[in-house]
């Protein structure tokens, strides 16, 4: 038992209740299916807004250069272009590939400690790989679920459904990025509880998000295959939200409005929390600045011009104290 | 320090962030604010004749997929082929012979609604859609 992630397991049950008993007993599907959408939208979107400004308000003076290769100098010395860019191409391109594929994760290695001792580096790959999972399939399943808030369906969006339902097994199909979806919060929830060192930094917050998603994924997947709903009825609450004409369908199914609570409390959570990492990496400083410390000058903008005291100043303020004590002084 | 808080890289950051508003206003957009109920489920005269479905309308609603999954594993793995719904009515277990024998307006009602929440059931690769052209 760990205090940190049972407090983010009792947080998620107790949303899960509220929905649950607020659909189901108290009667409010106004409250869950519209209200609360749309304030976690607004939240969403503001605070995004908000979070994202406040970072561009911190200057950054420097060049970090947390850079993994050789920075652009003399002619003659070869230079790493994707991994210490000197150029806007070049950070634009290894911008894409950290999002795409998450290259500084595929950098990560394990320290151990064998006897002599000695140390040595062994890659890790499997944080890269549940990583690259969870991230592409939650994508996958956002791009899918255009379904249910665009008449008519856009092609894409169909032939992504195709493909990703390309097992077709059992009525209705499976959707492989559902499944690796919840797979994967799964492993990185583990990740954090097996690993001692990981564990030991990980914080409620951190737990949180993993418990969310895995109920909306679970929920979701529950819903489809399991206690089913009526997804047209759904598709007609998800439209009439993004037309601004909401209705509520009657008997949509519980589970619906457990799916959407929680998705709503991810939307509202999200700007204040770790999540943020979406609009963070391309602020990071680290990432988002060319490596050219070595060709331009980089210029403070917070105390520019320096204001500086030079010996010739300071003797000239005080140089008939200066005598008057004793003091050897450059100029009579 | 006193000084206002500027924004920097204020063209960059502004750009980021219309492109953020804009991929979220996608589905507003799209729609751009049209309501979009669910088609109408027109029903043949056989249908209207028998009045209700072969289980009540919420229930075929959410789980007429089920049924058609259910049936199809118990005539091709068990050989039943006789369903006896929740009212006590018999029905033969068939998708294209019993289903379509009351919807055989296909393209109107299932379709239709298909269509609407983006499913393309494969079924019709090999049952066929038309059953009173097959007699
Ligand atoms: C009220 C609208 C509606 C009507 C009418 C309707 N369906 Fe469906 N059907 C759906 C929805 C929605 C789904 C998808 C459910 C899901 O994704 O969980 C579905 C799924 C299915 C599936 C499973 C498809 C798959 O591959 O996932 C089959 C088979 C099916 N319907 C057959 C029929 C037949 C046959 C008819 C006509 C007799 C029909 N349906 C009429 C709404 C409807
Ligand atoms: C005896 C004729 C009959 C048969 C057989 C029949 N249906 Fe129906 N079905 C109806 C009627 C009548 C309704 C409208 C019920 C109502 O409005 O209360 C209906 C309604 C439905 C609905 C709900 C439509 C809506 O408006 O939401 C679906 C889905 C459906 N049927 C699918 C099927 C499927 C799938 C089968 C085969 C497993 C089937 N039906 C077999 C007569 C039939
Ligand atoms: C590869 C071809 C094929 C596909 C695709 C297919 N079926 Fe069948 N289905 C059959 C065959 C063959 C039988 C056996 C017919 C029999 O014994 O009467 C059958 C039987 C059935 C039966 C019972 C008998 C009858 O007359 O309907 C049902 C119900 C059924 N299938 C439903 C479905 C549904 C629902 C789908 C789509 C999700 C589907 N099938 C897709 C080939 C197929
Ligand atoms: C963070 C956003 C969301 C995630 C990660 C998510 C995840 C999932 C998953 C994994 C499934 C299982 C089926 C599948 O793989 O498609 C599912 C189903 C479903 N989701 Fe979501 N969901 C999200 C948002 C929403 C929203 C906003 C709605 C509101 C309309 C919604 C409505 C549904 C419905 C109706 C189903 C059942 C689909 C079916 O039976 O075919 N989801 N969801």
């Amino acid at each position: 038992m760990n205090v940190k992630y049972m407090f983010s397991l009792i947080a998620v049950i107790v949303l899960f209740l509220l929905a649950y008993v607020g659909v189901e007993a108290a009667g409010l599907q106004i409250l869950f299916g519209i209200v609360i959408p749309y304030v976690a939208l607004l939240v969403f979107v503001i605070g995004f807004i908000n979070r994202v400004i406040g970072w561009a308000r911190s200057p950054v003076p420097f060049r970090i250069p947390s850079t993994c290769g050789q920075q652009k100098s003399l002619p003659w010395i070869k230079s790493e272009e994707l991994d210490n860019p000197h150029t806007t191409m070049g950070v634009i391109a290894r911008m894409f590939l950290e999002i795409v594929f998450f290259r500084s994760l595929f950098r990560n290695t394990k320290a151990t400690l064998s006897d002599g001792p000695k140390i040595s580096f062994n890659l890790e790959k499997w944080l890269w790989l549940g990583a690259l999972a969870f991230h592409w399939s939650f994508l996958t399943v956002i791009v899918r679920h255009l379904r249910f808030f665009a008449e008519p369906v856009p092609f894409w969006v169909q032939l992504l459904e195709k493909v990703d339902g390309f097992f077709q097994i059992g009525v209705p199909g499976i959707f492989i990025s559902g499944i690796v979806l919840l797979a994967a919060v799964f492993y990185l929830f583990l990740r954090r509880v097996i690993i001692p060192q990981v564990n030991y930094i990980s914080l409620s917050q951190d737990f949180f998000p993993l418990f969310l998603i895995f109920g909306i994924a679970f929920s979701g997947i529950l819903m489809r295959h399991f206690a089913k709903v009526d997804v047209t009825g759904a598709k007609e609450l998800a439209m009439g939200l993004v037309s601004f004409h909401p209705i509520i369908p009657p008997g949509i199914g519980v589970i619906f409005y457990v799916h959407i609570f929680f998705v709503s409390v991810l939307l509202a959570y999200f700007p204040f929390s770790k999540l943020m990492h979406l609009g963070g990496i391309f602020m990071s400083p680290t990432r988002n600045l060319p490596g050219n410390t070595r060709a331009v000058r980089h210029i403070n903008p917070w105390n520019y011009p320096v204001h500086t005291h030079t010996y010739e100043e300071y003797e000239e303020e005080f140089r008939g104290k200066m005598i008057e004590a004793g003091l050897p002084v450059e100029k009579e | 320090m006193s000084e206002e808080k500027k924004i920097y890289d204020k063209g960059k950051v502004l750009t980021g962030l219309i492109l953020f508003v804009v991929i979220l206003a996608f589905p507003f957009l799209y729609n751009s604010g049209k309501a979009a109920p669910a088609p109408d489920r027109i029903l043949t005269e056989k249908a209207k004749a028998a009045k209700e479905c072969i289980e009540p309308k919420a229930f075929m609603k959410s789980e007429h997929m089920q049924i058609l999954n259910d049936w199809r594993g118990s005539v091709v793995r068990d050989g039943k082929r006789i369903y006896v719904s929740s009212s006590d009515k018999e029905f033969d277990m068939s998708l294209s012979n019993t289903c379509l024998d009351c919807h055989s307006n296909k393209a109107d009602f299932c379709d239709k609604c298909h269509n609407y929440a983006s499913v393309n059931p494969y079924c019709w690769d090999c049952h066929i859609d038309k059953p009173k052209e097959n007699k």
